[in-house]
């Protein structure tokens, strides 16, 4: 296991002028010996490029990659001493599930005693003890999946194991088994995970840290809660959640803020920059107020839909939506109410040229 | 234009790949076929399209017999997982190329049109293999609305895109079929899809149809235990329990006062969907203490897996919360939101609807009457528990 250090920028053509040339904005990330880390972006936000300049399957175009402080740049994956696990399963059919497990201690002359051990610990997180002697050809795409996550796993000596996208065969019920699956095994097994996905869930619940990464570009480094609640970044508060954070254009000025002209005072002691700002509220955290109320904003029901678990309602005003996530207990609006919609409360956030300011 | 399917099967060699089935998908409205791969939801829709033909029964269109029809004789648009264009055409001229097909005037304002509705304007003079996955599966829906053909047909059209991008292109499409001028029918493995899409939902399992009828109701009245079980995600608890005259008695011992009818097996099974478990105690709640042996996270919320006396539960609490795994939780029930099954997997009892019917205890009505148009297939009960 390994502390990971990266120092680094990269560009797929030689001579970057501008930020549009790097697939990695120049950054600096350390990663903890032990730590459960994931990588989350949309496709083309250089996630997958940090993965590969970790494995070593790519060498940075400028800067450093250390692994507990020794300088591995130009090293290979081997060398490294890394685990890869890929979208897909890769497997070798003609072996049984157990002499796949085996497969990478095997080939690292492990004593034989210490591999069936090792196998077996791993079968048993995998609850797949008792296939271990059925041939792997015959299994189906997420067993399959499932050995090469165990494949992955099955070294306690790797520095670390890094997943890109391994859960994107496994149908969605099953899904969550694996994840918790992970979680635990994570848990028992305290190797370094870094984990490449797109998709929240997944980045969320697996890791302690969330890389959240879009254009080339870390944007925040945080818990799930900080995410959340405090998102450093409008691309933050968009990207987490379901739907994302709600952001209204905003004037502030002495203590008021004005939206689409309706004035509003801010809480006391609460200190924003004058000017253009935006105001990111979730939709989790609107009320929805039938009278005018301190912090809250006339607005007009769009839509309403029942999602099953929960009600959105969407709303505008003056040109600008925005959508509350209301519990299937409360009453609902009807499309074209006029509603007060609260979005001044310890949850709300404000940007500045897509920061936060407070 | 309203499609008819009766009596349609599909066998390929000895396997069942759809069992005989009735639909009359809503005209001018969306319908969802909802269900895990290797559902039938594609063999379904190729019969639908004219590519392939049905073992047994009838495809009409308004009434007349199209079964043996091939799909280009058919006014058919279909748009599919992978992003399906002319990889030699330029953006404009894919979207273009139905319109000139059938020789209509005004070709480039139309395109420009389509490409604004889809927000590719930017990109006309593009070749695909230029775009973004997002952009070119936005220009195959173009085409397919450029065709405006009287049957849509999407096939997990937003499964290969980033679920932000899913998020925004799903909630144009609901604008774009709220026009009402196609009968679109839209296949999806996700119950969260289903339910934001709206309209109405076809339930499928193991090459049956299971249950059609508006999208919010049967995720509300699923007609049984395997239609809970395709429209839950996550999945709903389910609790093995006995009747007990006015009450339902769980294994733990514990009690929910719910009467179900007599001649019912005394075998039953109370469905609890994740949103009803709580952590806060209301008046009347039935506790189910635990050990936490997972949180999962969306962002928007937790689910909190917890095994219990009665089995293992998800609950799904709105927002971040942190557990740590292996501690005590207790989680609380109201009687009102429990589902209860008979030992067939038929509904007995669903929860009163808020803002939907009025109906304090809904028992289960003739299963032909829980589906408005297409029912329940012949063959059923197989997997049902």
């Amino acid at each position: 296991m390994a502390r990971i250090d990266l120092d680094l920028a990269h560009a797929y053509r030689p001579n970057p002028q501008q930020d549009s040339d790097y697939a990695l904005l120049p950054l600096k990330m350390s990663f903890d010996d032990g730590g459960a880390y994931a990588l989350l972006g949309p496709s083309g936000c250089g996630k997958t490029t940090m993965l590969n300049i970790m494995s070593g399957l790519l060498v940075p175009s400028q800067g450093s990659v250390k692994f507990d402080g020794k300088d591995v740049t130009n090293a290979s994956p081997q060398a490294r001493n890394i685990a890869q696990v890929f979208q897909f399963p890769v497997i070798y059919d003609t072996m049984t599930v157990a002499e796949n497990l085996a497969f990478p201690l095997r080939n690292r002359k492990v004593p034989q005693a210490q591999i069936k051990a090792r196998v077996g610990i791993i079968a048993e997180m995998l609850e797949m003890s008792g296939q271990l002697n059925q041939r792997a050809a015959n299994l189906s795409a997420d067993a399959k999946q499932k050995i090469s996550l165990g494949r992955g796993l099955v070294r306690p000596d790797v520095a670390a194991v890094l997943f890109d996208e391994p859960l994107t065969v496994i149908d969605p019920h099953l899904k969550w088994q694996l994840r918790r699956k992970l979680k635990q095994i994570h848990h028992e097994l305290k190797l370094t995970l870094i984990y490449v996905t797109h998709d929240q869930v997944e980045a969320l619940t697996f890791a302690d840290q969330v890389v959240v990464m879009t254009r080339g570009r870390a944007v925040q480094v945080g818990s799930a809660e900080a995410l959340f609640e405090r998102p450093a970044h409008t691309f933050v508060g968009n990207f987490i959640g379901s739907p994302g954070m709600n952001f209204l254009v905003a004037q502030a000025s002495q203590g008021q803020i004005e939206i689409a002209g309706q004035v509003m005072l801010l809480a006391h002691g609460q200190d924003l920059p004058d000017g253009e700002l935006k105001l990111g509220i979730r939709p989790e955290y609107i009320r929805l107020r039938t009278q005018p109320s301190a912090g809250s904003l006339g607005a007009q029901v769009t839509q309403v839909q029942d999602i099953g678990t929960y009600v959105l309602v969407s709303a505008q005003l003056a040109g600008q939506k925005l959508k509350a996530r209301l519990s299937p207990e409360q009453a609902r609006p009807q499309v074209g109410d006029e509603v007060w919609l609260e979005v001044l409360s310890r949850h709300t956030c404000f940007y500045k040229s897509e920061e936060l300011v407070a | 234009m309203q499609l008819e399917l009766a009596n349609i099967s599909k066998k390929v060699g000895a396997t069942h790949w759809l069992y005989e089935l009735n639909l009359q998908p809503v005209p001018g409205a969306v319908t969802v076929l909802l269900g895990a791969t290797q559902a039938g939801k594609t063999s379904l829709m190729r019969i639908m399209a004219g590519l392939d033909t049905p073992t047994h029964g009838r495809v009409s269109v308004d009434g007349a017999d199209v079964t043996g029809m091939p799909v280009r004789e058919r006014n058919v648009a279909m748009v599919y997982q992978q992003f399906i264009n002319y990889p030699s055409l330029k953006v404009a001229d894919n979207i273009a190329s139905p319109l000139k097909l059938r020789g209509q005037a005004n070709i480039d304002q139309r395109v420009k049109e389509l490409a604004a509705k889809l927000h590719i304007e930017a990109f006309l003079e593009r070749y695909p293999a230029e775009l973004s996955g997002g952009q070119q599966q936005r220009v195959a829906l173009a085409r397919a609305l450029a065709k405006a053909a009287p049957l849509m047909l999407l096939d997990e059209p937003l499964v290969n895109l980033d679920y932000k991008l899913r998020e925004e292109l799903r909630e144009e499409l609901t604008q774009l079929f709220a026009s009402g001028d196609s009968t679109v029918i839209y296949a999806t493995t996700e119950p969260s899809e289903a339910l934001l899409l709206g309209g109405y939902t076809a339930v499928m399992d193991a090459g049956q149809l299971l249950q059609y009828g508006p999208t919010a109701q049967v995720f509300h009245e699923p007609c049984s235990l395997r239609v809970a079980r395709a429209f839950s995600d996550p999945p709903m608890n389910l609790l093995a329990a006995k009747s007990r005259g006015n009450s339902i008695q769980l294994q733990s011992g514990q009690t929910l006062p719910l009467g179900v009818p007599q001649q019912t097996s005394a075998d039953l099974t109370v469905g609890v969907r994740a949103i009803s478990l709580r952590v806060n105690e209301r008046p009347g709640d039935l506790p189910l203490a635990g050990q936490v042996e997972l949180a999962e996270i969306s962002g928007s919320d937790t689910f909190v897996h917890l095994s219990t006396a009665v089995g293992e539960l998800v609950a799904q609490l709105s927002g971040v919360h942190f557990f740590e795994l292996g501690s005590p939780l207790t989680l609380y029930l109201s009687a009102a939101q429990a589902y209860v099954f008979d030992n067939k997997g038929d509904l007995l009892l669903a929860p009163t609807r808020q803002g939907g019917d009025t109906q304090v205890v809904r028992r289960a009505a003739p299963k032909n009457d829980l589906a408005p148009s297409g029912g329940r297939p012949s063959t059923h009960g197989r997997g049902a528990h």
